[in-house]
């Protein structure tokens, strides 16, 4: 028998100021339910007028104990759910979460499986900056930005949907390669959109980059410096955007990625238009490394050839005994990962995507847990917003680009 | 172990006077609970700025210690990382603050007592983050049941409404 709880303000009077609780000031609730909130965050403001004198983030409306599920699961069956984290980068995580496995199993990955991976994951940064600009535009009322960017994403989607028969979840990436080689029409779909994509985004820059409207609602707003997001746990964008040069794929090359010739968009300013000028950068230098992995795009397998972890191909069921019991023992056990822990991290698009990873040596993992980039992220937008009005709070949060699958989890 | 790392971990093991050990590549020092701040202050001195991920794992049935927290520390100036343990045991565990070292510790030590019961000594703010405020029990414990939700029909909707917490009020 227990009272309905209820949070008063004396619950939460460590965190806003002295003036809230004589009533000077108002407390304010946004959310969970708010157009521009990008899904079921809660913030509670305390305002003097319209400037936010205080902002206290409340999340956890989409959790889901993806952790706890995954525990329970085998490794095959629990990368299903690393596609729910953060739904705009879906093959993204299958990455992470293959690399975590494939650390812990010391598994070698074949190089056209490699090549295959970064293809894929960079039209997924691109798929997932256009919906971060579409909507953010939207916050600030360009509401035809938003129509063209879904238009490009949806060429994406088709692409996956070319290759792993899913538009979203699309558990592609296996642990030792991908589920199956890509068909044949792959490479010409790729190439027609990385050809028509460069020119789309000049149009989005043609809309925004120099937009008078767009400037005034961004520049200065939202500011952070380079010690303070790195306190408080940024990375991506966000923090390139405060003149830190970091990013994983150049500074901790992982899948290859040392082969291809990008930049890192770096920004100093670190303000609202800053993140804007790198995500919109980073578009341009995503379809670079796709034009490159695609230009080099080596032949051979796509799964590695250890049968003990990675299940034999279908042609070899027929014919060899073998193949048959570890294709049995694969999907109805698991394959047991060797004792030991591991924490290896990817450049998702909103940051540093980790993943630790212990294993008891049985089939299940014992421990996983998602360092996502969002919950970091969210985390400095009270200190970027304190100050400004409630108007730029909103351009802020758009700018931070968060995805409550990913900080909820 | 990467040759920049060597000098940084021979220190952190002379002080804290611990032994680090290497499994694919990750370096990770097993520290005192009573000494963490210490080590997080030393880490963050020798060019750690990143705190990348603060989480726990659960031993059960062991008890002592039954947790271990795990701090996962990134430098990006010197391009590193590396590992701290803290063995924590399993009657009232708690764990000193850090979040006035490494700014973020803030909501992931949150999450490590919402989530473990763990609490952070010292920290402003430890409420529940992830669950709802008035949750009873640490999910991500290994004595935490995955849990099931009794599906309700029309004949027996009654029935099983009695047993739900909500209907209780």
């Amino acid at each position: 028998m227990s009272d309905l709880f209820e949070v008063t303000v004396e619950d939460l009077k460590h965190l806003v100021s002295e003036k809230a609780l004589q009533g000077e000031t108002m407390l304010l609730n946004m959310g969970p339910q708010h157009p521009s909130t990008h899904g079921v965050l809660r913030l509670l403001l305390e305002l003097d007028g319209e400037t936010v004198v205080n902002c206290i983030p409340d999340i956890g409306f989409l959790h889901t104990g993806i952790e706890k599920n995954m525990e329970a699961k085998t490794y095959q069956k629990a990368e299903v759910m690393t596609d729910r984290l953060d739904y705009l980068n879906t093959v993204g995580n299958n990455l992470a979460y293959c690399m975590a496995v494939e650390k812990l199993l010391d598994l070698d990955v074949p190089p056209r499986a490699q090549a295959i991976r970064v293809i894929l994951v960079e039209l997924q940064r691109i798929a997932s900056h256009l919906v971060w600009l579409g909507t953010g535009a939207l916050d600030l009322a360009a509401m035809s930005v938003f129509l063209y960017c879904f238009r490009e994403r949806e060429d994406i989607l088709d692409i996956f949907e070319l290759v792993s028969g899913q538009r979203m979840m699309t558990t592609y990436i296996r642990p030792g390669g991908l589920w199956r080689d890509v068909p044949v029409e792959f490479e010409k779909a790729v190439r027609d959109f990385i050809k028509m994509f460069p020119r789309r985004v000049d149009e989005y820059e043609a809309l925004l980059t120099r937009n008078p409207l767009l400037l005034d609602r961004t520049l200065g707003i939202g500011k952070i410096s380079a010690e303070d997001a790195l306190n408080l746990g940024m990375t991506g964008p966000g923090l390139r955007a405060s003149g830190v040069n970091w990013d994983l794929r150049k500074a901790r090359p992982y899948s290859g990625y040392e082969q291809y010739d990008f930049e890192v968009p770096v920004r100093t300013e670190g303000d609202v238009y800053a993140r804007y000028l790198v995500r919109v950068q980073e578009m341009r230098e995503s379809v670079k490394i796709i034009e490159q992995a695609l230009n080099k795009l080596p032949m051979g397998p796509v799964r590695s050839n250890n049968r003990k972890y990675v299940p034999p191909p279908r042609s070899e069921i027929g014919v060899s005994m073998e193949a048959l019991i570890h294709h049995f023992k694969l999907w109805t056990e698991g394959f047991h990962a060797p004792k030991g822990y591991v924490y290896s991290a990817v450049e998702s698009p909103r940051g540093e995507l980790g993943v630790y990873l212990e294993s008891d040596g049985g089939p299940n993992p014992y421990r996983i847990h998602w360092r996502t980039p969002s919950f970091d992220n969210l985390q400095a937008l009270p200190l970027m917003a304190k100050g400004h009005l409630i108007a730029d709070l909103v351009a802020i949060i758009g700018s931070i680009d968060i995805v409550l699958g990913d900080i909820d989890r | 172990m990467e040759e920049k790392l060597q000098p940084i971990v021979q220190k952190l093991e002379t002080t804290f006077d611990t032994q680090a050990s290497e499994y694919r590549g990750d370096v990770t020092l097993v520290i005192p609970r009573e000494r963490i701040v210490e080590a997080c202050q030393m880490m963050k001195a020798l060019g750690f700025e990143l705190l990348s991920a603060l989480t726990a794992v659960d031993y059960w049935p062991q008890e002592n210690p039954r947790f271990h927290v795990i701090y996962q520390f990134t430098s990006v100036s010197q391009n590193l990382r590396l590992g701290l343990r803290v063995p924590v045991p399993g009657v009232n565990p708690t764990i000193p603050s850090v979040c006035h070292i490494y700014r973020n510790a803030n909501w992931r030590e949150r999450e490590l007592w919402d989530m473990f019961g763990i609490k952070a000594e010292g920290h402003p703010d430890l409420r529940r983050i992830l669950m709802p405020a008035d949750w009873e029990g640490h999910p991500l414990r290994k004595d935490y049941p995955l849990g099931y939700e009794e599906p309700q029909f029309t004949f027996n909707f009654e029935e099983i409404d009695l047993r739900k917490p909500y209907a209780k009020q």
